[in-house]
């Protein structure tokens, strides 16, 4: 059984390191960086992970386009960042390391699979015949590269196994990850007990689980005894507040916030969604809460989705779409239609980069504009963007309570990066979560002149909820324009002016049910980053530095971006200039502007990937410095 | 899941007055459209159902505007997705009586994916397919049901499309009630209608209907006295396929292909003929296939199913199951999971 000491190792104390796990598609990194993070999390790191894959399931063997990566930063100190620049990483294949090797920090550990670098493989992925980047003196100079023949040492492992040749390939990831396990003096009983599980009880395949778990300890071993790193490395537990813990990415985060929200309603979810990358996990995650009485149904298209959800509301329950970009163009009329109705409707948006289907497995954060303004005439809806994984959870059960409070359509603007991504999440009570409220009319609710089903709530603006099955308040709802009491179809101009208005002043309202925006650091100054969603991780740690460099910086982050909470003209005013840093090319930047008449200085990086921080700090000195 | 409750000693008796609302109805004086809204309101009184348990949803178009006229709970929604949103008031409670009102370009043009699908899933939603050939609200372009060659606005040399064939969509999409009838016939649209409403699943119903103004005429050979009786022929559940003026004509079948033959010439009888069998889909198939003047086109209830159980049936049965085996679901343990840990 390995333990934690080492024998003849020295072992340096870490505050953070990152770690990247690459290879083929098919070589299981996803798997093997989520049990790193599993191991580490239970160890009582902070640590934040980017899961980072090819739309391509299968894509050919060996090419760099078929290269899956999983990254993982873990901490002894509080940290929101999957990190910049990789400490270590482990490369299955040739192509994983052409791809990944220009992040990697000079000094940094590589480990290798060298059984992998054939000549064949190395064609494939496009290196020039006759360089091997094993035998460059360059890469040997720069980095500490480990050369293991893990095929060979995993295959010698299970010799005695009886298993065939497919199986025990398919174990050189746990081989790689028993290494990592030694070199970053990490428990592997978690992963044992997890292969366990998932080979032998779920899938009843023991024989399975026991070579996994036996590659794992050969890796493990090898590490030991084989004497190829000079140091092994220690990354005590982050400090963190007393309690329940668990890890979360934000599309796991969103589904439970949902739940809860329904819970909290008392209401059934209805969601109605077809498959498209990133948010699908949202479908598959809530189609297994039956039992909470959450309703899902996989639409014939984007539109059918939408159209559904708004059946639902229309009924009584709480109409919830989720999709991405592409998906979000599809749904805008319905949207208009859910809008004119004013009825509740959440659209779960989890942003992609694109346009069209571009980079499907890629974060951006470029749908903003088209949350704002993506349906044809007036048509203001309510816009809410989580900042982090677990933010997902508050975000969702916001986006049920704003959407049923102000019978309005509410899009949620998670994005690639928080959806994939995890972190530790202290564990909410959830009995500490209010209540949402929710009332339908009835008969007796009925004025002298029947009901009106678009009568006013005077602080709020909201109609009423009536719902098919009250007896005595039957209506027609439609996508005409509507008399501004009864909802019969009303042509008259005054009428539509002011229709436009009301809807238009019901979402400006919502501004007195959201938080203020908040301030980090000085409330006034010479600047303020202001950022919003799913960037808040690597700006936050940005502005950290900046500040460790001994510049004075505060900071904002948006997680309401319609309407914008009703500090943020004064908040902003604040100081001499305003940094918008944003994964597109100045969406945030032009609703200021055209808001408020505010100047703003844009960082704007649109490569599918999230901030590096570096980059940030860089960005942001020199806008003070300038 | 609960069912309608088609008992209920506590139901009001309706007239057709109460499901008749204050709106002017805006069609064209001599539409088609009237027939269907009369025959809609006449038949909810006998339905068993209560008037706030009737939801009618519709799209665009001139039939769509029906919801306005239903004094029941209605949403004249966007164009196409008239099912889409049905699906989700059905979805959401399953004991409302869900109708979906429409015309051929909603209904089969822009809409046309959610038709296939919805009849493929079985939402237990009855569908009045107001079939003018035309689009009548856009002003007369051709529709999906247009035949070829039609001049229109948007076809002045002759639409190149070929026509679209309503029948033979629900039999692809399986159906499993599937009827056809002529605005005119306000028996048949009677009868078809409430065993549509009745019927538990998707019912799909076709209805010839006349645009007076853009498609006058469209559906004369089928609706005018002189000739319906040679140009239709009304299928009865166990009663062979006879037609004609005099009931002097059938069909049967010659070497697996439907033949119209003289009864009582060349030694052809009743017995020869083809017997309707509404739960035979291979029948359905074939009256899909029937158009004038080759053969009669055949009105009434072409294919009835309802052993197929609903999409809504089997989605609160997977709900009902899972909620029996955790009577109290947790949400605690689902939000802090299987795998937390404790920081003290």
């Amino acid at each position: 059984m390995p333990t934690d000491q080492s024998i003849d190792t020295p072992s340096q104390t870490l505050d953070s390191v990152v770690i990247r796990f690459c290879g083929d598609s098919g070589d299981g990194m996803q798997l093997t960086g989520g049990q790193f993070t599993d191991t580490s999390a239970l160890f009582g790191n902070d640590f934040a992970t980017f899961p980072d894959f090819p739309a391509e399931i299968r894509a050919p063997k060996g090419t760099t386009f078929g290269v899956s990566g999983f990254q993982i930063h873990f901490s002894s100190e509080s940290i929101f960042t999957p990190g910049d620049r990789v400490n270590a990483m482990v490369a299955m294949n040739p192509a994983g390391l052409k791809v990944n090797l220009v992040d990697v920090e000079p000094g940094g550990i590589i480990i290798v699979n060298e059984d992998e670098f054939t000549k064949g493989n190395l064609s494939k992925c496009g290196y020039l015949d006759g360089y091997n980047p094993l035998e460059d003196e360059e890469i040997a100079n720069k980095y500490n590269l480990v050369k293991v023949p893990m095929s060979r040492l995993t295959k010698e492992s299970l010799a005695d196994s009886g298993m065939g040749a497919k199986d025990v390939n398919r174990c050189r990831n746990m081989f790689a990850l028993g290494i990592v396990y030694w070199l970053y003096e990490r428990p592997i009983d978690q992963t044992k007990e997890y292969l366990t599980k998932k080979f032998a009880e779920k899938k009843g395949l023991p024989e399975v689980a026991k070579i996994n778990i036996q590659a794992l300890q050969a890796g493990y071993y090898f590490g030991e005894t084989a004497e190829v790193f000079p140091s092994r490395y220690r990354v005590p537990p982050a400090k963190q507040e007393a309690g329940v813990y668990r890890q979360i990415s934000g599309n796991e985060a969103t589904v439970l916030g949902l739940v809860t929200a329904s819970q909290k309603a008392s209401k059934p979810i209805l969601y109605a969604s077809y498959p498209i990358t990133p948010a699908s996990s949202v479908i598959h995650g809530l189609s297994h809460l039956k039992r909470f009485g959450i309703k899902t149904i996989q639409s014939e298209d984007e539109i059918a989705a939408i159209c559904t959800a708004i059946g639902a509301s229309f009924t009584g329950d709480i109409g919830v779409t989720g999709t991405s970009g592409p998906g979000l163009a599809l749904k805008g009329e319905a949207m208009g239609l859910a809008l004119m109705l004013e009825l509740p409707l959440v659209i779960v948006n989890v942003q992609r980069a694109g346009p069209a289907t571009g980079l499907p497995t890629k974060t951006e954060q470029a749908d903003l504009l088209q949350a704002m303004y993506g349906r044809h005439c007036e048509s203001p809806v309510i816009v809410l963007a989580p900042r982090s994984p677990s933010d997902c959870f508050n975000m969702a059960i916001e986006a049920v309570r704003l959407s049923v409070k102000y019978m309005t359509p509410v899009i949620y603007l998670s994005d690639g990066y928080i959806a994939n991504g995890a972190e530790p999440w202290k564990v909410p009570d959830v009995s500490s979560i209010p209540e949402i409220h929710i009332t339908h009319p009835t008969a007796a609710d009925a004025g002298e002149n029947g009901f009106m089903p678009y009568a006013r709530d005077p602080e709020t603006l909201s109609r009423p909820w009536a719902i098919p099955g009250t007896p005595g308040l039957e209506h027609r709802v439609g996508s005409l324009e509507k008399d501004a009491e009864s909802g019969n179809v009303s042509y008259d101009p005054d009428n539509h002016d002011m229709m436009v208005r009301l809807r238009a002043e019901k979402i400006e309202r919502v501004a007195q049910s959201i938080p203020l925006l908040e301030v980090d650091g000085d409330s006034s100054g010479d600047v303020l980053v202001l950022g919003w969603g799913g960037t808040y991780g690597s700006i936050t740690t940005a502005i950290q530095q900046v500040r460790a460099n001994g510049h004075k910086v505060s900071s904002a982050h948006l997680q309401y971006l319609n309407p914008f909470p009703s500090n943020t003209e004064e908040a902003l005013r604040s100081f001499k200039k305003v940094i918008i840093p944003e994964i597109n090319l100045g969406q945030l930047s032009m609703l200021i502007r055209s808001k408020y008449l505010i100047e703003t200085v844009g960082i704007n990086i649109v490569k599918g990937q999230p901030f590096k921080v570096e980059t940030l700090v860089e960005r942001i000195t020199e806008v003070i410095e300038s | 899941m609960s069912t309608i409750e088609t008992t209920d000693t506590n139901l009001p008796v309706y007239t057709p007055k109460d499901f008749t609302t204050d709106q002017d109805v805006r069609w064209c004086p001599g539409c088609g459209d009237y027939a269907a809204l009369a025959a809609v309101r006449k038949a909810l009184p006998g339905m068993g159902t209560k008037k706030e348990n009737f939801v009618f949803v519709s799209g665009i178009g001139c039939a769509a505007r029906f919801p306005y006229y239903v004094d029941t709970y209605g949403m004249h929604s966007i164009h196409g997705r008239a099912l889409a949103v049905a699906t989700g008031v059905k979805c959401a409670n399953p004991e409302f009586q869900v109708c979906v009102v429409s015309g051929d370009g909603d209904l089969l043009s822009i809409g046309g994916n959610h038709t296939i699908h919805t009849m493929r899933r079985n939402v237990d939603i009855t569908i009045m397919l107001l079939n003018n050939k035309i689009y009548g609200l856009t002003k007369g372009q051709y529709s999906p049901t247009s035949e070829t060659g039609k001049i229109s606005p948007t076809s002045p040399a002759g639409s190149i499309d070929y026509p679209i064939n309503p029948i033979a969509i629900a039999v692809a999409t399986g159906c499993t009630f599937i009827a056809r009838s002529l605005d005119v016939d306000m028996k048949a649209m009677d009868t078809i209608y409430k065993r549509g409403m009745a019927h538990k699943g998707t019912a799909f119903i076709e209805v010839y209907q006349d645009c007076n103004i853009f498609n006058h005429k469209a559906w004369f050979y089928a609706s005018q006295k002189e000739t319906m009786s040679d140009s239709t022929i009304k299928v009865e559940h166990g009663k062979p396929l006879i037609f004609g003026a005099d009931s002097e004509k059938g069909i049967r079948f010659n070497n697996g292909h439907p033949e119209v033959v003289a009864i009582g010439k060349n030694g052809v009888s009743e017995a020869d003929l083809i017997v309707h069998d509404e739960t035979d889909m291979f029948l359905a198939n074939m009256y899909a296939q029937m158009s004038y003047p080759e053969f009669p086109e055949p009105m009434g209830i072409l294919h009835a199913d309802p052993t197929k159980p609903t999409y809504n049936e089997l989605l609160y049965q997977q709900l009902d199951e899972a909620k029996a085996k955790s009577d109290q679901p947790d949400l605690q343990a689902l939000v802090t999971g299987n795998e937390s840990w404790v920081v003290r």
